[in-house]
């Protein structure tokens, strides 16, 4: 009798536990390294905050051996690693910051971002515990479209919007704020994967061929374009100009992957030069960007406000960082303006320098291949679109964010993901983990295993039925 | 779907890949150019958060090094002894408008660590996590020599500097008037712009290192041993040889005569020998030996011994000239040290090094050795021949007269006891009636070892109008080479 055995299915918890070990240490060295860089002396309550820390941590390995036992065992460690190096990072700010008499709200960084860390890991603990099957947010395609667009508009609701360094994309809830747009992102790319997986045959039909190029149906149309026009209103309204790509990159790839259609694609690219002429047209702000991006180190480019002052520190930073760096704690990150959120990947390179860059941007290639990995592994469409869109989500963050601040594409804000000082996209992000370790455990999981079903009898009625 | 996730895939890949590109690039490939920005603060703060190595004298003092403080520059830059030394450690400065100078400048990266020869210790310190710390600086000056040029010169303007004629070791090296390193080391920019701009100002120069650089001095008579050494290598001259001594001699095509000092007359004959003409230093027939040689032959015999020569000790050493297109007055005049020439101190005392040492000049250096912060040699200046400008012959007879100078002519104040002394004086007129700028080159040879010691004094030092470099110079001489073998 045949037994099938699955494929590749080892849980491969225990892998995770090691990994997880590995994480925690490496951040907890980080965190020991920038105290005893810039006082000399261990926090006092780190035995406390790495104790709790690893409990908490150790707690969602548990969780995942009780429901999710398939699940992904490098994502997890993956994202603890880069939570906590960001961590530590902050943590050595804020502690500059504090030595040079910054304002509370600077000094406090680290103890909120630590805050934020923990709601992080409970949310994706309830998460993973709360979602049995990932198939079951198919069933509210236009609730999580509702959610994610309230989270779009909300900033500019009178009372609770709140505007911020010259964008409109907080919201005030008693002494808390928070960005909903960065929770939107995950209920769009739920609404898109259960949408399109749904239309996608539609979608994928053949309209009037362009160019050698098949183009869609004119009436399939319809949602590209509304994908544009909130992409717009979200750039026009709320001057976010990251939220704004990231949004209609997310629904471009999104809708690729599920009709196989090159020319959406296309479609996409020129709807977003269209997106940048009227950006162009409508800020300055846009435009000294683009300036600062082109010709950063102009003297009066250099000088002006808004202009490359602030890009140009970054990048003398990773400069004087070198290929070594300066060492965690050494370096002086502080001079460039923002290091804790949009330029701590310049604050890390100048003190991790370009190794610890590298290995960096390698960890969260990890991550987000790990994603794919997911998509691809998993049976169901729709589990695929969500899995792509999550993944895609993470790179493309972190490309908007790092390759602003490397000149590989104009500065745009966006929140460098697990790094960066952010409670609600640490939320968000920790939320992406936990659906993409649910997916995860889908897909690994081995199919019901076929032994359990006896054959003998189906066989031998087969045989019977031979002359 | 898995097609299209996979290009997907491979597409972020690439994203990802522009970033490391983009990484390498300014980490790496232009990290230089960036950090050598002139805006990037982080380099010009880095400069004074680097516990910057010690320089130390040759018996080990402390002359320079770097104090933790707890402000925003992080190390205190100290000169212990500050003004002695200024000349040679220099200073370093928290302040972007003024820059570094001497040693301090010169050997940067040593003492920030950050050159070549200490590419170990970096290593070293990267994998033991330690903070990188500068390597030291080992000098060749000698502190009682150097306190005994300091304190000879006195309240005069001028400069004095001792060598081994032997080794090329620079034991002593004073300028005066001179300045506080420590004051322009100070951490309030503003006040350390404000002394830097007032000494700037000064008329005395006190800024200027005269032992090597600063405006140059007439050598005056000092310049007869070149004069004399260009007469013995030609062979046409020995020692013993008639020259004409008039009382005062006819300049060719001008209306002017060269006089002796005072207008004296140096013999009753009008004639007497080269070693006669050295030890009273006489002008006429120096003047008439010069015009007999030539100046092509003495340009050439000043520039073997170093005139025009680029030289770093490494302190970069303003080349001496000699004026070209001379006609023959000029000759006579420039033979005997007056018109155009200009030396440094240094230079003359190169001069009598390389006669004192049978004609072998070494090379004058002030640095003997680099070292890591460990205080471990990682580079040592090697004692090096820089080159022959006479034969030993010539320098044998040259140092006879000197002896002969310091025992029975002008140099007898710089003779010391137990010592053989070799020196030449000289008296250099700046203008008609300005006290002249006075000299005294020497040599003392005793226990094995030859130093050369050049002493300039601006302005007849105390004596004033009256000053002659055999009754001011010559005692300075005196008392270095004192310090240098007592």
């Amino acid at each position: 009798m045949a037994t099938v055995l699955p494929l590749g299915a080892k849980p491969g918890r225990w892998a995770e536990l090691l990994l997880l070990l590995f994480a925690l240490g490496l951040s907890f060295l980080a965190y020991a390294q920038v105290a005893l860089a810039a006082t000399d002396r261990l926090p006092a309550q780190m035995a406390v905050q790495c104790g709790g820390f690893t409990v908490l941590v150790i707690a969602v390995h548990l969780i995942l051996r009780w429901r999710a036992p398939y699940a992904d065992p490098v994502i997890l460690p993956v994202a603890v690693l880069l939570n906590g190096t960001g961590l530590a990072m902050i943590y050595r700010l804020a502690l500059r910051y504090e030595e040079l008499g910054a304002g509370d709200s600077q000094v406090a960084i680290a103890s909120k971002q630590l805050i934020w860390t923990v709601l992080g890991l409970v949310a994706a603990a309830v998460t993973v515990i709360w979602l049995r099957d990932h198939r079951s947010l198919r069933r509210f395609p236009y609730i999580s479209m509702l959610l994610g667009l309230i989270g779009l508009v909300a900033p500019l609701a009178p009372l609770i919007g709140l505007e911020n360094f010259g964008s409109r994309i907080w919201i005030r809830v008693g002494p808390l704020s928070f960005q909903p747009a960065e929770v939107s992102k995950i209920a769009l790319a739920i609404f898109f994967a259960g949408y399109l997986v749904t239309r996608r045959d539609a979608m994928a039909l053949a309209g009037p061929k362009f160019l050698g190029l098949r183009l869609p149906r004119l009436r399939d149309m319809g949602p590209i374009m509304l994908a544009w026009v909130v992409s717009l209103g979200v750039l026009i309204f709320e001057r976010d100009l990251g939220t704004s790509l990231l949004l209609f990159g997310l629904f471009v790839v999104m809708i690729y992957v599920a009709t196989n259609r090159p020319s959406w694609i296309v479609i996409g690219l020129l709807l977003f030069a269209g997106g940048v002429v009227v950006a162009w047209r409508l800020f300055t702000h846009v435009q000294n960007r683009v300036e600062a991006w082109l010709h950063p180190f102009d003297q009066a480019v250099f000088e002006a406000t808004g202009g490359s002052g602030q890009l140009v520190t970054g990048l003398f930073g990773m400069a004087n960082g070198g290929l070594f760096g300066a060492g965690l704690g050494r370096g002086r990150p502080e001079l460039t303006p923002l290091a804790y959120s949009d330029f701590i990947f310049t604050a890390l390179g100048e003190e991790l320098g370009l190794t610890g860059v590298v290995a960096l941007l390698l960890i969260y290639l990890v991550l987000v291949e790990r994603g794919f990995r997911t998509a691809i592994g998993i049976r169901d469409g729709f589990g695929k679109l969500l899995a792509t869109g999550l993944a895609f989500t993470l790179a493309f963050q972190l490309f908007v964010v790092v390759g602003g601040v490397t000149r590989v594409i104009p500065l745009t804000g966006l929140v460098t993901p697990f790094l960066a000082y952010g409670g609600s996209a640490l939320l968000a992000n920790w939320i992406v983990v936990a659906l993409l370790l649910r997916i995860s455990a889908g897909a690994r999981r081995p199919p019901p295993a076929t032994s359990e079903i006896d054959l003998a009898p189906i066989l031998q009625a087969e045989a019977a039925k031979r002359p | 779907m898995n097609r299209e996730i996979r290009r997907v895939s491979l597409v972020v890949t690439a994203m990802f890949l522009a970033l490391l590109v983009a990484s390498s690039l300014i980490q790496y490939g232009a990290a230089g150019e960036l950090r050598d920005d002139a805006r990037n603060r982080r380099t010009f703060y880095d400069s004074f958060d680097r516990d910057r190595g010690p320089i130390t004298a040759a018996n080990g003092d402390v002359l320079a090094r770097s104090e933790k403080v707890d402000d925003n520059y992080s190390y205190q830059r100290i000169y212990a002894n500050g003004q002695l030394y200024a000349p040679v450690t220099g200073y370093t400065t928290i302040t972007a408008a003024v820059t570094a100078s001497g040693l301090e400048s010169v050997e940067n990266s040593v003492l920030q660590g950050t050159a070549d020869s200490l590419f170990w210790t970096r290593v070293q310190d990267i994998f033991m996590g330690k903070k990188p710390t500068g390597g030291a600086v080992e000098l060749t000056v000698v502190p009682s020599v150097q306190q005994a040029a300091w304190d000879a010169l006195g309240e005069s303007r001028g400069a004095a500097v001792a060598f081994d004629a032997k080794t090329g070791e620079i034991l002593a090296l004073v300028s005066k008037p001179t300045f506080d390193p420590n004051a322009l080391a100070a951490h309030d920019p503003e006040a350390v712009a404000a002394t830097y701009a007032a000494l700037e100002a000064d008329p005395a120069h006190p800024l200027y290192n005269r032992a090597i650089s600063g405006d140059l001095y007439a050598p005056g008579s000092t310049f007869k041993l070149i004069t004399a050494a260009a007469a013995l290598e030609s062979g046409l001259f020995q020692a013993d040889s008639q020259l004409e001594a008039p009382d005062a001699l006819e300049l060719p095509n001008s209306s002017k005569k060269l006089t002796n000092f005072g207008e004296s007359s140096c013999s009753s004959s009008g004639k007497m020998t080269l070693a006669e003409a050295m030890t009273v230093s006489c002008n006429t027939a120096f003047g008439w030996l010069g015009m007999e040689v030539g100046a092509d032959a003495i340009a050439a015999q000043a520039e073997k011994f170093g005139f025009g020569q680029n030289l770093s000790i490494p302190l970069r050493v303003q080349p001496s000239t000699f004026p070209t297109n001379l006609d023959r007055a000029q000759t006579a005049l420039s033979a005997i040290g007056q018109y155009n020439d200009r030396v440094t101190p240094l230079q003359m005392a190169m001069t009598v090094a390389a006669i004192a040492n049978g004609g072998r000049l070494m090379t004058p250096h002030l640095v003997r050795s680099e070292q890591d912060a460990e205080l471990r040699v990682v580079e040592e200046t090697a004692v090096a021949e820089l080159s022959r400008p006479i034969s030993a012959g010539t320098a044998a007879t040259l140092k006879e007269m000197m002896v002969a100078v310091a025992e029975d002519g002008t140099g007898r104040r710089a003779r010391v006891d137990g010592v053989t002394v070799g020196a030449k004086t000289g008296t250099a007129e700046t203008s008609e009636n300005a006290p002249p700028d006075v000299w005294t080159v020497a040599f003392g040879e005793a226990q094995g070892r030859i130093v050369a010691v050049a002493v300039v004094v601006e302005d007849g030092g105390p004596r004033g109008l009256d000053g002659t470099g055999g009754t001011v110079a010559a005692p300075m001489a005196a008392s270095i080479l004192g310090a240098v073998f007592g």
